[in-house]
């Protein structure tokens, strides 16, 4: 979920150079490398702990007392989603109520990289975007104590209309899928929804329709290949999410939203159920139709050739056609599809989508200006706010209603066509990503094993299985609980 | 002079090794503190659970994978680059005969030497996206292109879990015989001249030449060159970090030590245990390094 803005696992020219870097202290004998950071214990418990000390007045505008001339630190993860809904939109309005106080912007790719030290060392900013591929554990942030809990955001005023709250203002969901322990502590800003994407335009060239059933998948399929286009495809190399979200969604849909929340909590044995063996079997089916040499290509390989009309359906998130912007030609018209129904018997129709709140944003607890970090996310969720977001960024954020009479792009009207029929079935986040990130990576391990066809259905449910009772077992991670 | 001679030693000493205990043995020591630790990056004041990191280790299947890569690395590449570079540094030095009393390479060694030593000069990031394009596994990778026009079908390189290990092994000895080409090259350059042409005198061919007078006269620099080339196969960081599949893939096949080290750490928040990892390699490094200086130990040819 999280890391839906960046492109996944990209190599930047600045990531290759750390890394060689880090090769170079890493190489031989490796055990000096893991110090460079650290502190042995030496440096003092955070300063800043010794008590947040800006604060003024609480009014109905500033509920939480922020003081007015408190400098404010904000750190924004500059992916996918650029960083101009900051410098542009939210920091601007935040000087606006605030008109003496100085916001420092801060942009990076490398969240963890950037702010690890930080964290050792007690300087902390006040507010981040932590998303991307090398993001900070909410998980490991939130057991240290260096999280703040938004409770007191969720229950403040609106800024739009002062007598609701600010979780009455937002999707089903947004709020509980921040929750870690089960308090909230982190604010996931995008709307996002999952599914098949595809160009209409060359579906509407070849009299193709979107397959409603696997069954129709198949079909779908043999003619797609007969025409020379690859049927589904994803990239191994650095996006197996992307395949394993599929294989989760149409789970739930067979058997229902319980399943994914029994993932999270990992119930014994329910990556054994039936209803992930036949979700799992039906994928593995249809991956048969995609070249063994995806799982060499990266995300953006794999796009590329959706976008010259070599690959039909590509799994993935909404923010994929803003992601894509600069390479998509002019006659390219992005569109979402839900995955197809698995049985005639399954739990949510075939228009069910997933959709979910991602990009978390979160408030240091022990930063310098706290309140200043709370009062920057409400004017994140304000109507205001939450439009320009969506004007700079193209994607949809969680606060109901912001994006009312803005121009949608292709993408996004299919994506809000599609959320209008699936109406109250909604496929549900999934948690453990940010969790248990162990568990996380050998799903993706065994995601391309099987969708490349090294290993049937059943082995694939019972590896992840073992995976999953592997965390449950290991008393060093911290177990989650979930019930919405 | 003389008697000003310690503090004088000393006095030039003193910073460069106080340089080297704080940046390079604290942190080995921090390391070795660290791995006793659930120390998980954030906070400054990590748990001691003594040495349950290390009996985690011995269950790890992703740890053992990536000691069992190291095992084939060890076996593989030293072996592969230094039979490559022999080849190359005698064809270079010694097989063009005699001219003038001079042993002679091939004619136009020295165009040879510089190609040779190309891949030396690229960074190993460079080489990564470089092999990236000649591996990949549909048929307009380079080798298969290749392999296409004579008729044989794609090969996964990177992608079958059964070569994907070999192919990033490959990539490793096509970047590091350049160096040991030049290093046998000055080794023997340095053998005397005279033992060769009484050889050449007594009817001694090119193999004769080779293995009975070249190779046991370079034996010293063949030592050095093993373990510089150990000590390369204890890495590999970087090449399978940019090369394999989901890093470390197709199912664990490529992965090493150091790439699950800093995936446990940067990924996983676990620095105690990514520590733990560390501390193991540092041993198995130390363990071969003194294994190979022991077991190729022989009595110094003196010239």
């Amino acid at each position: 979920m999280s890391k839906s803005a960046g492109t996944p696992g990209d190599i930047t020219r600045r990531q290759m150079l750390r890394r060689i870097g880090m090769t170079a202290l890493i190489a031989g004998p490796g055990a000096g490398l893991l110090t460079a950071c650290a502190t042995g214990g030496t440096t003092p418990a955070a300063p800043a702990s010794a008590a947040p000390s800006a604060s003024g007045a609480v009014s109905a505008a500033n509920p939480f007392g922020v003081a007015a001339d408190a400098p404010l630190e904000v750190v924004i993860f500059k992916g996918g989603l650029g960083d101009s809904y900051a410098t542009e939109v939210h920091e601007p309005l935040y000087k606006k109520a605030f008109p003496q106080a100085q916001v420092k912007h801060v942009a990076t790719q490398k969240i963890a990289q950037t702010l690890q030290p930080r964290f050792i060392g007690g300087d902390v900013p006040d507010m981040i975007a932590n998303s991307g591929t090398d993001l900070m554990d909410n998980g490991a942030l939130q057991q240290e104590g260096q999280l703040l809990e938004l409770t007191e955001l969720w229950d403040a005023p609106s800024i739009d209309d002062p007598s609701k709250k600010v979780r009455d203002m937002v999707a089903p969901g947004t709020v509980e899928s921040g929750l870690i322990d089960g308090k909230p502590y982190l604010m996931n800003y995008v709307f996002s929804a999952y599914g098949l994407w595809y160009d209409s335009a060359l579906f509407e060239k070849n009299g193709w329709t979107p397959p409603k059933t696997f069954d129709e998948f198949k079909a779908f399929a043999e003619k797609a290949k007969a025409a020379g286009v690859t049927p589904f495809a994803y990239a191994g190399k650095n996006a197996a999410y992307y395949a394993y979200w599929m294989i989760l969604i149409s789970a739930a849909k067979i058997e229902g939203n319980q399943i994914l929340i029994d993932v999270d909590n990992l119930v014994d044995g329910v990556w054994q159920r039936d209803s992930m063996k036949q979700s799992a079997a039906a994928w593995a089916e249809i991956a048969k139709y995609m070249d063994k040499s995806f799982e060499d290509k990266e995300h953006t390989q794999v796009q590329l050739q959706q976008n010259q009309g070599k690959v039909a359906l590509y799994p993935s998130g909404s923010w994929l056609e803003n992601e894509q912007k600069a390479q998509t030609p002019e006659t390219f018209k992005y569109a979402l599809t839900p995955t197809p129904s698995v049985t005639a018997a399954d739990k949510m129709p075939f228009e069910a989508i997933r959709a979910a709140a991602g990009e978390a944003y979160i408030v240091p607890a022990k930063g310098k200006n706290p309140k200043g970090g709370l009062e920057y996310l409400r004017i994140m969720l304000s109507k205001e706010g939450a439009r320009g977001f969506t004007e700079k960024s193209g994607n949809i954020t969680v606060v109901t209603g912001a994006a009312d009479g803005l121009e949608l792009t292709p993408g996004n009207a299919s994506l809000s066509a599609a959320q209008t029929a699936a109406g109250q079935n909604i496929v549900t986040f999934s948690n453990f990503e940010n969790w248990y990130k162990e568990f996380e990576t050998e799903l993706r391990r065994q995601t391309n094993a099987l969708l490349f066809g090294r290993i049937s259905a059943d082995e694939f449910c019972e590896k992840v299985q073992k995976a999953a009772d592997k965390t449950k077992a290991d008393s060093s991670i911290t177990k989650q609980n979930r019930t919405v | 002079m003389r008697q000003g001679k310690y503090p004088f030693i000393v006095g030039f000493l003193a910073a460069p090794v106080l340089l080297y205990v704080v940046f390079v043995i604290s942190p080995y020591i921090q390391a070795f503190y660290i791995s006793l630790t659930d120390w998980k990056g954030i906070s400054a004041a990590p748990r001691f659970i003594g040495l349950e990191n290390f009996t985690r280790l011995f269950d790890d299947e992703v740890f053992w994978a990536a000691v069992r890569h190291h095992g084939v690395l060890l076996l593989v590449m030293p072996l592969v680059t230094i039979v490559i570079a022999l080849f190359f540094a005698f064809l270079l030095n010694l097989s063009g005969g005699q001219r003038g009393g001079q042993m002679t390479g091939l004619w136009g060694s020295k165009v040879y030497r510089v190609i040779f030593f190309l891949p030396q000069v690229l960074a190993v990031a460079i080489v990564g996206v470089l092999f990236q394009t000649i591996y990949r596994s549909d048929e307009t990778g380079v080798i298969n292109s290749l392999l296409g026009k004579i008729g044989i079908d794609p090969v996964g390189w990177l992608i079958d879990p059964d070569i994907a290990l070999l192919s990033i092994i490959g990539v490793m000895v096509w970047q590091a015989v350049g160096f040991y080409v030049v290093l046998f090259s000055a080794g023997m350059s340095s053998i005397p001249k005279d033992v060769f042409e009484a050889a050449a005198l007594d009817g001694a061919g090119r193999f004769t030449l080779f293995f009975r007078i070249t190779l046991p006269m370079l034996w010293d620099t063949m030592q050095v060159a093993w373990v510089y080339l150990g000590i390369a196969a204890f890495d590999a960081f970087a090449l399978v970090q940019v090369l394999s599949v989901d890093r470390g893939g197709p199912d664990n096949s490529t992965t090493v030590l150091p790439l699950e080290i800093w995936r446990t750490a940067f990924n996983f928040s676990k620095f105690g245990y990514a520590s733990a990892m560390g501390v193991a390699l540092f041993f198995m490094a130390i363990t071969f390094a003194a294994l190979t200086l022991r077991v190729t130990r022989r009595e110094r040819i003196e010239y």
